[in-house]
């Protein structure tokens, strides 16, 4: 086989993972922090 | 270490270093990656397959990185009781997990043409699936006992326990003779030509910036739901 397909493979497996580590962590800060400021702001 | 003891001080370091982190991190993580799969020449023995590496090395020195990060956090939570220890652990447990796993993933796909094998079960790949699992095993046990807030001990004394396998990963290719080969970056110098060495620090680098970056998000994702938690106690007392 290519070789050039097992690179790409590890590439997309590593960038797809990190992006979406990151994608995920960015969402659940956003979130949490946004409902703490608006509960904070009520009280 | 104790002057960030206080949640509002190191949020208000953790703000601004969340952002530099996030980009200085995509910028060098793209240079390395570039360089990597573009500008770099393919290596007379491996062949294209050597471009991997400067995804699997700053992989597997994040995943172990991060255990030891979870060590020295359970460590600081069970001597000094330091209240963010415990947050920065369980923040560095999915971001660990998920670059031993690259670490192994990578490792697999390189090692088909390489090897001629997906897997085999030798000191170093074994001992880094175990580090895999210890990821999994505090992830499950930090998420059982989080509700007990400071108390809670299990977590730690499994992420300083844990730690063991740590020089086991670093010494499993003296140890035992195996398919993995020994060290090729070393304090001393590097077997690795010049051409094709200079992506990695920036891969290193990179991935590491991001991995930092995570950890905060992680973190201030945990103190915004302590937070919010603490006002819903509050409004429901009142």
């Amino acid at each position: 086989m290519n070789q050039w397909v097992f690179v790409l493979a590890a590439y997309g497996v590593t960038l797809g993972g990190v992006a979406g580590l990151l994608g995920w962590c960015l969402a659940a800060c956003r979130r949490a922090e946004t409902r703490a400021e608006r509960l904070g702001r009520r009280q | 270490m104790h002057r960030f003891a206080n949640p509002v001080r190191f949020l208000r370091i953790a703000r601004p270093a969340t952002g530099w982190l996030l980009g200085l991190g995509l910028v060098l993580s793209a240079v390395g990656v570039v360089g990597a799969l573009f500008l770099m020449p393919r290596d007379y023995l491996q062949g294209e397959t050597v471009r991997i590496l400067h995804l699997h090395v700053p992989a597997a020195w994040l995943g172990m990185s991060g255990w030891t990060g979870i060590a020295v956090a359970s460590l600081a939570q069970i001597v000094w009781r330091h209240p963010l220890a415990g947050v920065a652990a369980r923040a560095i447990a999915p971001v660990g997990a998920l670059f031993a796993f690259l670490c192994l993933a990578t490792g697999s796909i390189w090692g088909r043409p390489t090897w001629g094998t997906w897997w085999e079960w030798d000191g170093r790949l074994t001992s880094m699936l175990v580090l895999f699992f210890l990821y999994l095993g505090y992830i499950a046990l930090s998420a059982a006992e989080r509700e007990r807030g400071p108390d809670a001990r299990a977590a730690a004394l499994f992420g300083l326990v844990g730690a063991i396998n740590l020089p086991i990963i670093h010494f499993s290719v003296q140890w035992w003779n195996t398919l993995h080969q020994g060290e090729s970056i070393e304090l001393t110098g590097t077997s690795i030509a010049p051409s094709l060495l200079w992506p990695l620090p920036f891969t290193m680098l990179g991935f590491s910036a991001l991995f930092a970056a995570a950890v905060l998000l992680r973190m201030r994702a945990e103190l915004a739901e302590t937070r919010i938690e603490a006002r819903l106690r509050r409004a429901a007392a009142e």
